[in-house]
């Protein structure tokens, strides 16, 4: 051995993975949403019980950035030892969450060393103190080495909270002494909290709080250089509440002395941080007086920012449009105009640049790639928020567009000059491309425009075939475009066979290029299990746009192969636990059918649908269809996860939510009052009667239709019974009854979608989109509301609220073809042809059967009080060759439309 | 006497192979392991090789006493399972602490039979309950077992192999570090409640295949992370894999502990029958490749290893200088 290894005094944590804090490690960002005294959301679904989405809150903390998660269960209608028990425990199960190390926080000692019991990683214990004197403090930091964590120490002592920096750096030294001589705690698993007050009281006592912890800090680590500094960052500007922009940059201010003078970690809300020097600098000088207690004598600092702080409430945000940025260089302009997505001042911002640089291209490749690469870091490093970069690239496409037909004047000249010299034209190779497509069948495509935005943002050349593109076409194109990436998309069941055939043809072309999947209905289980092994040279099931870029980068670069030698071996673990995992026991089909759900029909009396057979609606009333839009999904779609209106005031991206919200709101306004939109619906009802099984038979003008359905096999517990749709419906022998169907759809967005492509405005066309999506949604619950009162009228007297409508407190249930309760597409046929859905309201059945225009919904109306939704999860052979006949499918038919539930 | 920090850091000391390969070829019947004093046992306890501790002790010091011979310097209690849960499957949890004794004894009368310098290391297994995950796939928040009840069960166990005289605590073919951080908390809670020296600590980590994590999901180096504060005198790896395939694992341990390190491999991955097949001369081949790296200060074997492989193990590295103790800084740099 040559030279001797040395090993470090870092702070070492772990989850399933290792935190080294090191010097030069950035600010580490503690995430602090799992916690119910900080998190009301959070609190709320741990008090319901409702870990599962708890743990999503977790979730989207290591998705924000996160490097260790907080968790806290102080809250007095909680038993608070059983709480983190229960949750810890669940997280140990997430490898995603499980993969930081976690912060137990909780003022109650044995809710914390419940806490150490759950976790195999070193933890962070916050926190012990002095506070009930040394005795106590020795006998809490043994038993939290003897758990191997590092722990918080308060700067508390018997007398009190340490207020001045004199008494915080006495008692964190006093603590140090006694961790490090008497405990044996080594130096770098002590991480001192030395208290953050709130500043800009009024109570002139309370002026240097700010000084007195930057000031303790720096001494505390000059004293004892290896322990880390820690805080609660929020409490500070504690009297500002409700003014975010001048809390946001206190927050920096505060944060930008506090880490200079060594602080190292702390609970932030790090996507809220306003970039200390983007900070207006009039309210920078005013937080910074404050903070660092200057110019304040008389509270002179505190009145002006409290008057600072009045102006913004007065004048609300929109007037504090800062313009002095039109001053810099045309380079800063282009760059601050991408950034913050502002498309005002871009086309005379572009001719000046193009003027300035000796080439157009010169332009793209200098300033404005400069600024995509910011927009890319901040976005990657969670600083941006999706809306925020797909403005942004709506501002380079329109700085583009000015210089595009410069550049191709140029080529040409070139090409001339080539041609008159008889020399040979070769174009530079550009960047990496990649194409995208959605498959055949499928007409969705809201995500796969994002992640072309996105990826576009990034530097690289987009190939978009749209929708509905077959194999060969997809493959040829990336052939002859010897594209870099190929990426599919798909929202619905079947266009999983198809990304299946997509993955198979690559390899009998002998391809090269990695194959992304994405998209609503794909997950990385069906891409291990049923894509990846049809192709050797790499599949990556891609979870949302933001993954997309870090993908596509690493499969440019060199480690493309460590990263598909890691996911070949991920998606051989996950088909092995696949296969494992699958075992469930399925019953008979006639047992099924046995164990059916049985109503009491006999107390059941049908109230006969007002309407008589088919019913068409065209140009339904837009505003009133407004008022029953479900705005949760919509973020979703943004990749903005949350309720609504939570979402809105979410730490995190809540001030980008808000924005999002209100541009979509001016544009649903726009939509209603300029007609953008036709809502065409049709509807019907017929007398209904089952066979005791599975087959519904609906008497038509036209005669008997018969539909079928499927039922759930799974072995379950005794009594429990295995649910179908036809158990809705009365058996023939007992009595009569109804049921009905709808079809809505949105017409008329196609025109916008292109327009504002034509435009270079990806924004406003995905929100159009994303809205077409939600008005048709809305317009399927306000008419099935007018349903359940008036057109079938069995519930003439429900009053609900839009919540309630969206938590689905009604009667009835409108089940959808291709969705959990009846996951067979095919069946969506028969209900075209009993409303004349095509020749109603025009639209249209792909060969995948989904709807064009895709903001389209279908679905079946029951409507006994005690029909619910439920997913069929598997079905076994015997009930497949059943359901074939019954069809009259062949049994491979019937196995390719089937092929999501079958064993 | 030199005290095996001493030895340590002069070479690279050899810990011994398996204990069951070696009862295997006893051929064992019930009423062997029933011995005379278990003769009525209202259950089947063929297969509790750890009871053999009590009834067969001969046969127990005499494989310890093989291992010796070969040139072990460190030898492992026949007490991977002695722990009140693990005794359960036997319904023998009264009997823990008993047989934790009767092993560290075993094992101390085949090193004074054999004569020689060696150190008794008690065996802590790693249980047939796990604390970090869930035997429930419907249930992932349920555990089968509490903290408590594991620190419980190993703090019993460490009170008989201190009783019994072992020299050395090793907390083994962990694959569930939670479970080791129970071992560890036992063992501190132990020796602050009965005042007694603290015995060193061997820790030893198993990667369960290719991913290079643990069963509970831990990257290597989170997993030495979770278990630095039991200060052990090494960290290592065993059992799962071959050498072959221990070997990238062993090279960042390597690199990143800051005390001894420690391996023994199987004696490479079960074939076919689920025999282990690799020859004496081929393990041993391995982990002298490994010395030479300057990888290692402890090497053995785990199962299907025997004393012939142990010997041609002792012999590859006998002279080849131990991994240096890397300089731990006190100060950042």
């Amino acid at each position: 051995m040559s030279e001797s290894l040395h090993i470090r005094p870092y702070l070492r944590l772990s989850g399933l993975e290792p935190l080294v804090v090191r010097p030069d490690t950035n600010f580490v960002n503690v995430g602090e949403r799992t916690n119910v005294t900080g998190s009301k959301k959070f609190a709320r679904l741990v008090r319901e019980n409702k870990y599962e989405e708890a743990l999503s809150v977790a979730r989207q903390q290591v998705e924000n950035g996160a490097q260790v998660l907080d968790v806290n269960m102080d809250d007095a209608l909680l038993d608070g030892v059983l709480a983190m028990t229960t949750f810890l425990n669940l997280v140990q199960s997430e490898p995603d969450i499980a993969k930081i190390p976690v912060m137990i926080d909780s003022s109650k000692f044995e809710i914390i060393e419940a806490g150490l019991k759950c976790v195999q990683g070193k933890c962070i214990v916050n926190s012990i103190s002095m506070k009930e004197g040394e005795a106590k403090f020795i006998e809490q930091a043994i038993i939290c080495q003897s758990y191997g964590a590092s722990v918080i120490v308060m700067a508390f002592d018997e007398k009190g909270q340490a207020d001045t920096k004199d008494r915080k750096v006495e008692i964190c030294h006093r603590a140090y002494k006694i961790l490090t001589e008497q405990v044996g705690y080594d130096p770098q698993d002590i991480i001192f909290d030395p208290n953050i007050f709130a500043v800009a009281t009024g109570l002139e006592e309370h002026n240097n709080y700010g000084v007195d912890f930057i000031e303790a800090t720096r001494e505390i680590k000059q004293l004892m250089p290896l322990t880390k500094v820690s805080g609660g960052v929020s409490n500070l500007s504690f009297s500002f509440r409700g003014n975010d922009h001048v809390r946001e940059a206190m927050h920096s201010v505060f944060l930008f002395h506090a880490i200079k003078a060594g602080m190292d970690m702390g609970i932030v809300n790090a996507g809220q941080l306003v970039v200390y020097d983007e900070i207006e600098p009039g309210l920078r000088e005013l937080c910074e007086d404050v903070i660092l207690n200057r110019n304040n004598d008389n509270n002179e600092a505190t009145e002006k920012l409290i008057a600072f702080a009045e102006t913004i409430k007065a004048k609300g945000k929109e007037n504090i449009k800062d313009e002095s940025w039109r001053e810099a260089s045309v380079e800063e302009r282009l760059k601050h105009s991408l950034v913050n997505g502002i498309t005002d001042y871009i086309d005379t911002d572009t001719e000046e640049a193009r003027l300035k640089y000796p080439k157009p291209l010169d332009v793209i490749e200098g300033p404005l790639m400069d600024g995509m690469n910011v927009v890319g870091d901040l976005f990657g490093s969670g600083k941006m928020f999706l809306p925020q970069v797909v403005k942004s690239a709506r501002v380079m496409k329109k700085s583009v567009a000015v210089l595009t037909p410069y550049i191709e004047a140029e080529k040409e000249k070139r090409k001339q000059a080539h041609l008159a010299a008889g020399t040979e034209n070769v174009e530079g190779a550009g960047a990496a491309k990649v194409l995208l497509a959605t498959v055949k069948g499928d007409v969705h495509d809201i995500g796969k425009n994002i992640v072309g935005v996105v990826l576009g943002c990034n530097g690289y050349d987009i190939i978009d075939l749209g929708v509905m593109v077959p194999a060969d076409k997809i493959l040829d194109t990336a052939e002859k475009e010897k594209v870099d990436i190929v990426g599919l998309s798909g929202l619905i069941t079947p266009s999983l066979d198809e990304m299946v055939h997509v993955a198979h043809e690559m390899k009998r072309r002998n391809m090269k290029q990695p194959l992304l999947i994405g998209g609503a209905t794909t997950s990385r289980m069906h891409t291990a299990v049923k894509i990846a092994p049809q192709y050797d040279n790499g599949v990556l099931h891609i979870l949302d746009a933001s993954r997309s870029v870090t993908a596509v980068s690493t499969l440019l670069s060199k480690e493309k192969k460590t990263l598909l030698k890691k996911t070949h071996q991920e998606y051989d673990d996950l088909r092995t636990q696949f296969l494992n995992k699958n075992k469930k026991e399925l019953i008979p089909y006639s047992e099924a059918v046995i164990t059916k759900e049985y109503f009491d029909w006999k107390k059941y009396q049908p109230v006969k649908p007002a309407v008589d057979g088919v019913k068409v609606l065209k140009g339904y009333d837009l505003a009133t269809i407004a008022r029953y839009i479900d705005w949760g999904p919509f973020f979703i779609a943004w990749e903005m996860p949350g309720h609504y209106p939570e979402v809105l005031t979410d730490k995190i991206f809540g001030a980008e939510a808000t924005k999002l919200y209100n541009d979509a709101q001016k544009l649903v306004q726009t939509i209603v009052d300029e007609k953008w939109f036709s809502a065409d619906g049709v509807i019907g009802f017929w007398p209904a009667a089952t066979n005791n099984a599975d087959t519904i038979t609906l008497q038509t003008d036209k005669g008997e239709v018969k539909l079928e359905s499927l039922r759930q096999q799974l072995k379950k517990a005794v009594g429990q019974p295995s649910y179908s749709l036809a158990d809705f419906i009365c058996p023939a022998e007992l009595g009569s009854d109804y049921m009905g169907s709808f079809a809505v759809t949105i017409q008329g967005a196609k025109k916008y979608i292109d327009k504002f492509a034509a435009e270079h405005d990806d924004y406003n066309k995905i929100l159009v989109q994303v809205l077409a999506d939600r008005f048709v949604e809305a317009f399927a619950e306000c008419l099935h509301e007018k349903v359940r009162k008036e057109y079938w009228g069995y519930e003439k007297n429900e009053a609900l609220s839009n919540e309630q409508l969206i938590k689905e407190e009604y009667n009835g249930i409108r089940p959808a073809p291709g969705y959990p309760a009846c996951p067979d597409h095919t069946e969506k046929l028969k209900l075209f042809d009993l409303l004349d859905a095509v020749n109603n309201i025009d639209i249209e059945l792909t060969e995948s059967l989904a709807m064009n225009p895709p903001a389209s919904v279908c679905g079946w109306y029951f409507a006994h009080p005690n029909s619910h939704y439920f997913g069929l999860g598997k079905i076994a052979k015997d009930q497949l060759e059943d359901y074939a006949k019954r069809k009259g499918m062949s049994i491979e038919e019937a196995e390719k439309w089937m092929r999501p539930v079958l064993e | 006497m030199k005290t095996i920090q001493d030895c340590l850091k002069e070479r690279i000391l050899i810990i011994d192979g398996a204990m069951g390969t070696m009862i295997q070829r006893h051929k064992l019947q019930e009423a062997d392991y029933r011995g005379e004093r278990f003769r009525d046992w209202h259950c089947d306890v063929k297969g509790n090789n750890d009871l053999l501790c009590i009834t067969q002790p001969e046969i127990i010091i005499g494989i310890h006493k093989e291992y010796l011979d070969a040139g072990a310097d460190i030898i492992e209690t026949n007490t991977f399972s002695s722990t009140s849960i693990a005794m359960a499957d036997y319904q023998m949890q009264s009997l823990a602490h008993e047989l934790n004794v009767a092993a560290a004894k075993c094992a101390r009368e085949a090193i004074k039979r054999s004569g020689k310098q060696a150190w008794v290391a008690g065996a802590i297994g790693p249980l047939n309950k796990t604390l970090s995950l869930s035997p429930d796939v419907n249930n992932p928040g349920f555990r089968a077992v509490t903290f408590d009840e594991v620190v419980d069960a190993y703090y019993e166990q460490v009170n008989g192999l201190v009783e019994g005289g072992v020299d050395i605590l090793l907390v083994e073919t962990i694959f569930d570090t939670l479970n080791a951080k129970a071992a560890i908390f036992a063992i501190k809670k132990y020796f602050r409640d009965t005042k007694k020296e603290a015995l060193p600590i061997m820790i030893s980590g198993t990667i369960t295949d290719a991913s290079g994590r643990t069963l509970s999901g831990q990257t290597l180096e989170a997993f030495y992370t979770s278990v630095m504060h039991a200060k052990p005198l090494s960290i290592g790896l065993n059992c799962a894999l071959g050498a072959k395939e221990m070997r990238p694992h062993i090279e960042e341990l390597s690199q990143i502990a800051s005390c001894y390190v420690s391996a023994y491999p199987n004696a490479g991955l079960p074939n076919a029958m689920g025999e282990y097949d690799e020859h004496p001369e081929e393990t041993a081949h391995y982990l002298e490749d490994w010395a030479k790296e300057g990888w290692v200060n402890i090497v053995g074997g785990c199962c299907g290893t025997t004393p012939d492989h142990i010997k041609h193990i002792a012999e590859e590295v006998k002279n080849i200088a131990p991994r240096q103790l890397p300089v731990v800084e006190k100060e950042l740099a």
